[in-house]
């Protein structure tokens, strides 16, 4: 077991759950203890345990995944640049209101890759300085990386008007 | 040009020869270069398959002193008005190529975000195919741009002030009721997003 | 409901902000590299905030991962770096073999490696290229596009079309590649240096380009980290960290003694200039190694593996051949996945591109998310730009090197 881990484990009993595949070590969280755990186990990690660089944070819908228990996840991928090592942090949300402390006071990176979290499915950030979306316009009304929104959307992308050989 | 009413019509169309003659053989480009369809019309600038040899290198992005707008890649929601907007401030006569899959028919993006073709919302004169497409496919669509010059081009750009009727795919705009569609995009023309969205 | 895309500029101190003018870089400029806005706020010609706003090429890519298998979705990951498309395809395979546990066979490591050099070379020479044409430097873009016409002349070679090949595949590549290509890599690097030389004479030391980029856009090494930079833009700021060393990959274990890793000390858009110059030299060490010493065997791993497109010969004529191509390819058929995700990255000229997937059990990705080094370097753009002049914007968005498709995906 890495050093870390027991850290962790000594802080936070009983608050994550760990696993190994590949090369990759998960740390995750569960959706009823996120909002608490989340950003201080973040900070252990980064302050305690050296991991210096947030390489990766992304979002993940597992509506009807194989043994899904909650629905939404934000994944967060640590390096640790002295030693080489990483870490994936993963915290869970559920419908309604999905919700996660944000990560930009740790990190200021985290601050678009957030946004773009919140754009693609609907995630806030509680203690985020700029919620807003980042990719789509802003009166786009849907979350399209959610599973129940189709690949080709609601014909959104036909709604513009036509410019014809005559209008100069 | 009131002076091509009132000139006899053998001369108009002796002039109209001339004209188009010296505007085919020095089409400045307007590259909209939105993708990867960018770097091969970059490509086709730079020394191996010079476009310069056509009359075309004077790219400025200026939309105001181009003649030809050339679409090069995949345009999305967001950038639908802004393209509309550039096509409206060119002066007339003015073309339009659309390079690529992508920008004649959306190309491999199938999915909420590329628009189908471009020429759901700006007349198009010659398509290119490929993704992305050769230099010399671009070339091609030059030199067969030339050929359409040639062919339709008048003086005073006549040839298009009667053409006011939509020009694109049949089978399409409006997929949807407008009860189902669920977000009213920015019309090209009010302004950018800072103001308030007409609703 | 008002839409502000700039928010309240109230923190200014002491100022009644009447004299600051509020410029539109817009989506369609020359030196915005394809589609990103900014709206600068300036007080004369001095930039005192800069607010982008992207996604004006935001095309559906990670909705698209997950209606394609791993085979397919290839094609689009090649449209994400446009400007080196094999490093993104060599990236993605390598998340999805890590995932599904297939080990390559020596010869395709390789073949993949010297393309992933290659395809540094060819960003980092359209990058260099830009950059000065951005400064008003036109002979350095085109004797990079002179350059780069070669490399493209050695993908065509290898998979029949210049840029976009989609030429690996699950467990190797799309096909062998011949001696031809051995001798067109032989003479790109003999080549090579002299161009290279060119452009650093036209360039290195002169007094225009140096004074437009040097003590630019300076990003210190603690902000580098902070803001998750990585590659030429983190080692420019002494973040001494290369993927190709630090998690070998590919053949770069074995070939660990034929290149350095660049870094500088600076953080200016010099050093980031210098950075990448020096890389294009190591890229061409280890291509030159690499390819000396290609083993030969078959690219694509066992056929008996059932993970790999058998070739046409073997498909046509024999019934196993046949059966694993229609297993393979038909709708409810593919691979079997573990319900498992993984993330795997790799070094790409931007940085570190990753690929976070996660598998359900078919042969689709339930989620294919990339991890975009330009989005990432994008959001560093407002810290660099402060306080710095209007014509030091194309100067700092030349060296962060964005991709608007990377950036928008």
């Amino acid at each position: 077991m890495p050093g870390y881990l027991d850290i962790l484990a000594a802080r936070f009993p009983g608050a994550f759950t760990t696993s190994v595949f590949r090369d990759n070590q998960r740390v995750v969280i569960p959706a009823d203890k996120a909002p608490e755990v989340l950003l201080p186990l973040l900070r252990c990690l980064k302050e305690d345990c050296g991991f210096d660089m947030l390489a990766e944070l992304g979002g993940i819908d597992y509506l009807n995944y194989p043994n899904a228990t909650d629905r939404y996840c934000v994944v967060y991928g640590l390096t640790n640049l002295s030693t080489g090592q990483r870490v994936f942090v993963k915290a869970f949300t559920n419908d309604p209101e999905p919700e996660l402390p944000s990560v930009v006071e740790l990190w200021r990176g985290a601050n678009w890759m957030e946004r773009e979290v919140f754009d693609m499915y609907g995630v806030k950030f509680t203690g985020h300085p700029d919620l807003r979306r980042i990719l789509l316009p802003h009166e786009f009304a849907a979350h399209p990386l959610r599973k129940d929104y189709p690949l080709r959307g609601y014909g959104e992308r036909h709604n513009f008007a036509t410019v014809t050989r005559a209008e100069s | 040009m009131a002076l091509t009413s009132l000139l006899p019509d053998f001369l108009v169309t002796k002039l109209d020869h001339v004209a188009s003659l010296l505007r085919k053989h020095s089409l400045w480009p307007m590259p909209f270069a939105t993708a990867c369809c960018g770097i091969e019309l970059m490509a086709t600038a730079s020394s191996r398959y010079d476009i310069a040899r056509f009359g075309a290198e004077a790219m400025r992005f200026s939309p105001r002193q181009c003649d030809l707008m050339i679409v090069a890649g995949r345009v999305v929601m967001k950038m639908v008005p802004v393209m509309q907007r550039i096509w409206l401030q060119m002066p007339e006569p003015k073309w339009c190529i659309s390079m690529g899959a992508c920008a004649s028919s959306g190309g491999v993006f199938d999915t909420y975000a590329v628009v189908q073709g471009i020429d759901r919302f700006i007349p198009v004169d010659v398509y290119v195919p490929g993704c992305p497409p050769r230099p010399e496919q671009l070339i091609r669509a030059i030199l067969d741009l030339q050929d359409k010059i040639q062919r339709t081009g008048t003086i005073d750009a006549r040839e298009f002030a009667d053409r006011s009727s939509y020009e694109g795919p049949t089978s399409l705009a409006k997929e949807l009721s407008p009860q189902e569609t669920i977000v009213a995009p920015g019309d090209y023309r009010t302004a950018t997003r800072l103001r308030v969205p007409l609703n | 409901m008002p839409v502000d895309a700039i928010p309240a500029t109230d923190e200014i101190a002491g100022a009644d902000q009447e004299y600051l003018y509020t410029l539109n870089f817009g989506p369609q400029h020359p030196a915005t590299h394809t589609t990103l806005r900014l709206i600068l706020t300036l007080d004369g010609e001095t930039v005192v905030k800069a607010v982008p706003d992207i996604g004006f090429l935001h095309s559906g890519f990670e909705k698209l991962g997950e209606d394609l298998d791993f085979n397919q979705y290839v094609t689009i990951v090649d449209r994400m770096n446009y400007i080196s498309p094999v490093a993104n395809e060599i990236a993605w395979h390598h998340t999805v073999e890590k995932l599904l546990g297939i080990e390559l066979t020596p010869r395709c490591k390789y073949i993949r490696t010297i393309l992933a050099e290659l395809a540094r070379i060819s960003d980092h020479l359209l990058c260099i290229g830009a950059a000065a044409l951005d400064l008003g430097a036109l002979t350095a873009f085109l004797y990079a596009f002179n350059q780069r016409e070669a490399v493209y002349n050695i993908i065509e070679t290898a998979s029949g079309q210049r840029f976009h090949p989609s030429f690996t595949r699950v467990g190797g590549l799309m096909a062998d590649v011949t001696d031809e290509w051995v001798e067109l890599i032989r003479k790109f690097i003999r080549e090579f240096p002299k161009a290279h030389a060119d452009i650093s004479r036209l360039l290195n030391r002169n007094r225009i380009f140096v004074d437009r980029t040097k003590g630019i856009g300076v990003l210190s090494r603690d902000d580098a980290i902070n803001l998750s930079c990585s590659g030429p833009i983190a080692r420019a700021s002494g973040v001494v960290r290369d993927l190709r060393k630090d998690e070998p990959y590919l053949a770069y274990g074995e070939l660990a003694g034929a290149f350095k890793v660049v870094c500088a000390k600076g953080g200016d858009c010099y050093n980031r200039y210098l950075v990448r110059m020096g890389e294009m030299l190591e890229s061409l060490n280890i291509v030159q190694a690499a390819v000396e010493n290609l083993p030969g065997g078959p690219v694509n791993v066992d056929l008996n593996d059932k993970l790999t497109i058998p070739d046409k010969t073997a498909t046509y004529r024999s019934i196993e051949g046949l059966i694993q191509h229609f297993e393979l390819f038909m709708w409810n058929r593919r691979w079997e996945t573990p319900i498992e995700e993984v993330y795997g990255a790799n070094e790409t000229a931007n940085g570190e591109l990753g690929f976070y997937v996660v598998a359900d059990g078919t042969g689709r990705a339930w989620r294919a998310r990339t991890r975009p080094p330009s989005f990432i370097h994008f959001a560093v753009f407002p810290d660099l730009i402060e306080g710095h002049q209007i014509s030091d914007v194309p100067a700092i968005l030349g060296s962060l090197n964005i991709i608007a498709a990377e950036l928008d995906r």
